[in-house]
């Protein structure tokens, strides 16, 4: 079957992506607004669609990259933190000047993440892991024990960073969540995606390839550090009071079991089980006292009968996905990962 | 400074390639782990367009020279001058990208990647496009993915493996694996091309297609090729010069005629004949 002449054309497929993304959008923002999801709801969807943001972010550096970095709540907490303050700092409406905190919060993760990298990524595998627990450790034990600086009260240490303006919502979680897809698909399926991708594959092969490791190593972990601080920034928007012990090595765990339990490399692998492993806890609570019990069993059935993830390496196609319904065209794994289908995880 | 000292290699140049200068020339090279002395005084001059081989017992430090080169390695002694360059100092990226290409003697594809996908690896700098560009799509990055595209289905076309551009190169047959990883090598635009061991685990046809097409790829491409093998009717049959390495020293250099003839070479595969 020549998959190259039945395969959809291109700009249909951005079309199809964009018509769901606003057919999506637009519906779930129906739901919210006339209460047919209840407040109580909306919290969870909206923590889905944080812990999802942190998923696919770690999932750059571990899937893509091959790393496994374990401070990446690190990050979080500097976005969550440089975004707090900055939105505690502002006079003006906070809801107009949140997108700005979210991209504060999201490059002030990046250039540290950027700073431990260079060091990190010398080293690797279980070296790694360690030199970023240890980043990790050091930015939680920071923001305890630091609450003012030159005199002026910043992050309040232990005592905890109160009277954040409560902006994340909905709409700017989905949007959060639409760009962070869309950015993390399009630069994997670029020649910069390859030769990340290479180097996990096999790092002396991509450099007898001509490919500059270090620098793709260093741009892979930052880029990955930016999510998270954006992720950090919708956090501190929705919890309202930053305590550095919500970052602590437990948190970066918890991401980490998302990102391996959706399987390596896989947005929507990443995004299924950010979204699980949130609402699990939620619904299990019916069982209050066997729900830990619960989660973690499920863990160990999964990774007993599904050892690559719950979707390997499979990465969601709505073009090629319609293409079957319609039996135009077998699809390949060929990807078309677009921000909508985080929708459809959210309803 | 190569001008300055003698040129070693004698005869390894063939006529042809006299009047231009040397693609690679290795002066000196040597590399110590820890107290071993793993290569010494290697010197080889490889023409422009040449086709030479690297032999010697298991163990005398081919695979080492070739790290060398590739600077997987960085040398403890000695100057590699590619073309007039001189590598000092580059990592094997570098290396790279001022056109040593090389293949592994373990083969080391990118085996969750598409066949495609993994030559246009090879043509990572041969697309321009930077992150912003990727990220907003511009008109250039569908062009140059197209052309990369293009490009690579073009040259895994010396091999005849045109049409298995969506298979995952994990699923390969060992044969094409083999030369799917020489298609990646010559993607970077080399202007050597080091092959480690090319032919082995391949059945004598398929030894024999091999031979054809490193020809066929010096003649198209304009390339100088060096050769890391064992199997003797390949290095005897293809290469112009060849030099035979044992202990980490260059024991013999010549043509294929010579070096069959070289008492030295023959006591270093068969031993020596009691007196």
């Amino acid at each position: 079957m020549k998959q190259t002449t039945n395969k959809m054309p291109m700009w249909l497929r951005y079309v199809i992506n964009i018509i769901v993304f606003f057919v999506l959008f637009g519906g779930s923002t129906g739901l919210v607004n006339s209460s047919i999801i209840s407040t109580y709801y909306t919290r969870i969807i909206v923590l889905c669609g944080i812990n999802m943001i942190l998923a696919l972010s770690l999932n750059i550096a571990t899937g893509y990259l091959g790393q496994l970095p374990l401070g990446h709540a690190g990050f979080m907490a500097l976005g969550a933190y440089a975004s707090a303050i900055f939105m505690r700092s502002v006079t003006v409406s906070p809801s107009a000047i949140f997108p700005l905190g979210i991209l504060i919060g999201g490059v002030t993760a990046a250039f540290v993440g950027f700073l431990i990298g260079i060091p990190a990524l010398r080293l690797k595998g279980d070296y790694l892991a360690i030199i970023t627990l240890g980043f990790g450790e050091i930015i939680r034990v920071v923001l305890l024990n630091i609450d003012s600086v030159l005199g002026f009260k910043f992050t309040y240490g232990a005592a905890s960073l109160k009277n954040i303006p409560k902006t994340t919502n909905f709409f700017n979680t989905f949007l959060c969540v639409a760009i962070t897809c869309f950015v993390i698909h399009t630069i994997m399926k670029s020649r910069h995606g390859r030769a990340t991708l290479a180097i996990r594959d096999n790092e002396i092969a991509a450099e007898a390839c001509g490919i500059n490791t270090t620098y793709y190593k260093t741009f892979g972990f930052t880029l990955s550090a930016f999510f998270a601080g954006v992720a950090g920034a919708l956090y501190a928007g929705y919890i309202g009071v930053l305590s550095p012990s919500a970052f602590g090595f437990m948190k970066s765990i918890e991401i980490l079991v998302m990102v391996v339990l959706g399987g390596m490399g896989s947005m929507i692998g990443s995004i299924i089980s950010a979204t699980a492993l949130t609402a699990l806890p939620e619904m299990l609570r019916a069982f209050s006292q066997y729900r830990m019990i619960a989660y973690s069993l499920l863990l160990v059935i999964v990774m007993i009968f599904k050892p690559t993830g719950l979707m390997g390496n499979y990465d969601f196609s709505l073009s090629s996905l319609i293409g079957k319904i319609g039996g135009k065209s077998k699809p390949k794994s060929k990807t078309k990962t677009k921000p909508e289908k985080d929708g459809e995880t959210n309803e | 400074m190569s001008k300055l000292l003698p040129v070693p290699s004698r005869g390894m140049i063939p006529e042809r390639d006299i009047e231009s200068p040397p693609v690679l020339e290795a002066i000196h090279l040597g590399v110590d782990f820890g107290g071993l002395v793993a290569v010494d005084d290697f010197h080889l001059l490889i023409g422009r367009t040449e086709i030479s081989g690297l032999i010697g017992p298991n163990g005398a430090g081919k695979t080492t020279v070739f790290n060398l080169l590739t600077k997987v390695y960085q040398p403890t002694r000695g100057t590699i001058l590619l073309g007039d360059k001189d590598t000092a100092g580059m990592n094997t990226s570098q290396v790279c990208r001022a056109g040593i290409a090389r293949t592994f003697q373990n083969i080391r594809l990118f085996k969750d990647m598409t066949v495609a996908e993994n030559v246009m690896v090879g043509l990572h700098h041969d697309i321009k496009y930077h992150i912003p560009g990727a990220i907003f799509r511009v008109p250039g990055y569908w062009r140059q993915e197209k052309a990369a595209r293009g490009k690579a289905k073009d040259m895994l076309s010396i091999f005849n493996m045109q049409d298995m551009g969506d298979i995952k190169a994990g699923g390969l047959p060992y044969g094409a694996q083999r030369r799917l990883e020489i298609v990646r090598a010559l993607a970077t635009d080399p202007s050597i091309l080091l092959l480690d061991e090319p032919a082995a685990g391949m059945n004598p046809s398929e030894t024999a297609e091999l031979m054809e097409n490193i020809t066929k790829i010096r003649d198209v491409y304009q390339i100088a090729i060096m050769l890391i093998e064992h199997d003797m009717k390949l290095v005897m049959g293809i290469c112009e010069g060849i030099a035979v390495l044992n202990y980490g020293k260059i024991i013999a250099k010549g043509t294929p005629a010579e070096i069959m003839s070289n008492p030295v070479v023959v006591e270093a595969y068969l031993g020596k004949k009691e007196a």
